[in-house]
């Protein structure tokens, strides 16, 4: 396990030739090759079915590869996967927060699987509440079920990040929120993951949310790695695949623009 | 009435406490087993289907043969383990109860719990991994907890179910409010029966509500309740527990066995009343049938009951002959010696035998005075037993002795006989010579020409370990022979027709006992009259 007095890893994450074959049909990830630096949030972007999500699973040991080698934070292969994981910060596609427990108790789970002492536990819970713009006093005792949903994901982040993980894995962390909180949201993330100098892997199939928010960007398409670059680079990709998926986020930055220029001085809509 | 009504409340702490720890224990044994039987179920697609349908099967199973059958079954483990490691255990009152209990308990909180787990979602049990739990944590942290409402709401089920068939542990030795239903029902005493029905209900409600207050307090996560609830149910557990536990510090107790019908009782309480007047301590238990209470005997579970001597001759000893009232006596007392080492004090002095009886107005117009006679009118009369009597050897006996072909046999519990025979539902009756509706209807007892009946002398019989307990033997002594066959039926008219309850009846028995024990000591015993034969 990587303590923080050891030499920085060369990458975060760092999968090598990894394949994965579910039961029947054809395999959901055929030799994939990939590094996450430190300080790194790298996008996944890809159609349904195209292997990001089992790509994120096998990072968080969800699932184990049938081939190849993944590597997170150098761990150790032999250490359980469930004490693996309390090194890694995880958020759903559902977010999955427990229904029993408050905020405060769901935010304090992996602190206490490691077992913090009590004192640490409280104030890092407070602190994650306050980051995430959700004073413990009014948020802190209720239950998951009185929050709305960008506060769920809210305190999923938090809860995410509750155990100090050096990396994380979202998987469509913004997927079901409205434009506005998704927006605010995004970026209240890029912050702490800056703030932190986490290793970031999001999994998206929003283009122009990757493009916002992400240091490079990682294209799947039926199991494959595409490409993976920054976006500036992939914008001008020779590869059809690549080309079609920014074409859809070009156009409407024409469209925007076609509208907003002349709006200025003879406004259209109300 | 009245009377009826604090005669049964006084006895409500004997019967509830009992009650109390019997429900409490299997249904405590019942969540023990059901909730990780469930998690099994769950975890595992194949053993989910059998599990579920064998906890269904306990269900289906009649609660008082289940908890009949549970006897046998212990008896032979019992054997065993005694064979095995030289120790025995009881087969009868409590673990046979709780056992067959238990197993009532378990369907409604194993289909609940397995309800409650799988209703846990998957996005929620996948975050329990994500976070970094095991799947031991993911189960008491996360699944466990949000089915618990689920989980309560089954044991609240089982609750009830488990404290209403606690009654049905009456017959198998175990006491439980079930007393007041069984006893109530034998001496016709419905108030008794109403009283039993009544109080098992309120505790059932009483549980119900408190369960309720805890599951209430699960679903909206307010500890409170939860805390309320279960400090309730466990001080009355306490509560009930605690007078047990300082009797049993006590030291030993007598236990008087007694079976189900209305003689039985009022002897259950004689030799009670006695055991007590001579300084012992002792409890009567009630209820026991009649297929069991020798074994109790003889396992040592009971001190003494009254048996008849017919009964252990054609049942236990399968004998089939008759060679007179004496001879069977005295086979009976050497094989009970011989085989099991059960002392038999000596005979009360009257017979409770098979017998035929008719109403006095129908024997005359038909002609019939013996059971000879009855031959020929049978397949035109409707004939009336117990529960048992078809099925038994001396009836055997009868139809071969008299060739007896009757137009149809009915069987009624023994209270509801006279009534048909009264009504003339029925013509015919198997009537017990010491039966009280014998004088109370001025019935006419058919004789046995051919002795295809066995006498019935009742006898007090001791287990083997208290045959050299000088101290139990010397205080039943006055006993013997001490009630003629006319003062018995008294006791049983007393007590059938609502007059007298069994305790009262066996007091006035044991009055006339001690007023006459000056008279009758010293000289030989003589075995008292023959019955109305």
């Amino acid at each position: 396990m990587t303590k923080s007095s050891l030499p920085e890893p060369r990458g975060a994450i760092s999968l090598t030739n990894v394949g994965k074959c579910f039961g029947s049909g054809r395999p959901a990830l055929i030799g994939v090759s990939l590094e996450v630096r430190m300080g790194e949030l790298l996008a996944v972007v890809g159609g349904s079915g195209s292997g990001k999500t089992t790509m994120l699973r096998l990072m968080h040991r969800l699932i184990e590869p049938d081939s190849g080698e993944v590597r997170v934070l150098d761990a150790d292969p032999s250490t359980p996967p469930h004490v693996f994981r309390r090194q890694v910060g995880y958020v759903f596609q559902g977010v999955g927060l427990f229904p029993h427990l408050t905020v405060a108790e769901n935010i304090a789970i992996t602190p206490k699987l490691l077992r913090w002492p009590r004192g640490r536990i409280e104030a890092r819970v407070s602190r994650l509440l306050e980051l995430m713009e959700l004073p413990r006093s009014e948020y802190g005792g209720r239950l998951p079920a009185t929050l709305s949903g960008g506060q769920r994901q809210r305190v999923g982040i938090a809860r995410a990040l509750a155990g100090r993980p050096r990396v994380m894995l979202m998987d469509e962390p913004f997927g079901a929120l409205d434009p506005i909180t998704r927006d605010d949201l995004g970026r209240a993330y890029r912050a702490l993951h800056d703030r932190f100098g986490l290793a970031t892997v999001m999994v998206t199939h929003d283009i122009t949310e990757a493009i916002l928010m992400a240091d490079r960007i990682a294209v799947m398409r039926e199991g494959r790695l595409v490409t993976v670059g920054p976006a500036a680079a992939l914008a001008v990709s020779e590869e059809p695949y690549v080309q079609a998926l920014f074409e859809r986020p070009r156009g409407q930055l024409r469209q925007m623009a076609s509208i907003l220029e002349p709006a200025a001085k003879e406004p259209v809509h109300g | 009435m009245a009377d009826r009504f604090s005669a049964a409340w006084a006895r409500l702490p004997d019967y509830l406490v009992p009650h109390v720890l019997l429900s409490a224990t299997a249904l405590a044994i019942g969540v023990a087993i059901a909730v990780p039987l469930a998690v099994v179920a769950t975890r595992s697609r194949a053993l989910r289907w059998p599990l579920l349908a064998v906890a269904g099967m306990f269900q289906t199973v009649p609660s008082l043969a289940l908890l009949a059958l549970f006897y046998p079954l212990l008896l032979a483990l019992s054997a065993l383990s005694t064979q095995l490691i030289g120790r025995g255990f009881p087969a009868l009152g409590f673990l046979p109860s709780v056992l067959a209990l238990t197993l009532y308990a378990i369907l409604p909180v194993l289909r609940n719990t397995v309800a409650g787990l799988e209703a846990v979602s998957a996005d929620t049990r996948e975050a329990a991994l994500g976070v970094g739990m095991s799947r031991r944590q993911s189960l008491l942290q996360v699944e466990l907890p949000i089915a618990a409402p689920l989980v309560l709401a089954g044991v609240r089920t089982s609750a009830v179910w488990v404290i209403g068939a606690a009654t049905l542990a009456t017959p198998v030795g175990q006491v439980s409010l079930g007393n007041y239903i069984f006893t109530g029902l034998q001496t016709e005493n419905w108030v008794s029966v109403l009283f039993g029905c009544i109080a098992a209900s309120a505790l059932a409600l009483i549980v119900d509500q408190l369960l309720g207050a805890v599951e209430a307090g699960l679903r909206k996560r307010d500890r409170r309740f939860v805390i309320a609830g279960l400090v309730a149910l466990a001080a009355g557990t306490a509560a009930a527990g605690w007078p047990a536990a300082a009797s049993a510090m006590a030291g030993p107790r007598y236990l008087v066995g007694a079976k189900t019908f209305g003689e039985q009782i009022i002897l259950g309480r004689l030799l009670q009343d006695e055991l007590q007047a001579h300084g012992l301590r002792a409890d009567v238990r009630t209820g026991l049938g009649s297929s069991v209470i020798l074994q109790a005997l003889r396992a040592d579970e009971i001190d003494a009951y009254v048996d008849y001597s017919g009964t252990i001759w054609t049942n236990a000893m399968g004998r089939r002959d008759n060679p007179g009232r004496k001879a069977v006596m005295d086979g009976v007392t050497d094989w009970l010696g011989r085989r099991y080492g059960v002392k038999v004090v000596g005979p009360l002095g009257f017979q409770n035998a098979y017998a035929l009886a008719m109403r006095e107005d129908r024997a005359r117009a038909l002609g019939v005075r013996t059971i000879a006679d009855l031959t020929r009118v049978a397949p035109r009369l409707v004939i009336g037993g117990d529960y048992e009597f078809f099925g038994r050897p001396e009836w055997t006996s009868l139809e071969r002795a008299y060739h007896l072909r009757f137009r149809a046999e009915r069987q009624f519990a023994s209270t509801f006989m006279y009534r048909a025979l009264e009504s003339g539902s029925v013509d015919v009756v198997s009537a017990f010579s010491s039966d009280g509706q014998i004088s109370v209807d001025r019935l006419r007892v058919l004789r046995d020409p051919k002795g295809a009946l066995p006498p019935y002398d009742a006898l007090i019989l001791v287990a083997p370990a208290r045959a050299g307990d000088a101290r139990l033997i010397s205080a039943l002594r006055p006993l013997v022979n001490a009630l003629p066959v006319e003062t018995m039926r008294r006791a049983n008219g007393a007590v059938d027709g609502g007059h007298a309850s069994a305790a009262e009846a066996a007091a006035r028995l044991a009055r006339g006992i001690a007023a006459s024990e000056r008279p009758r000591a010293g000289g030989p015993e003589v075995v008292t009259a023959a019955h109305a034969s």
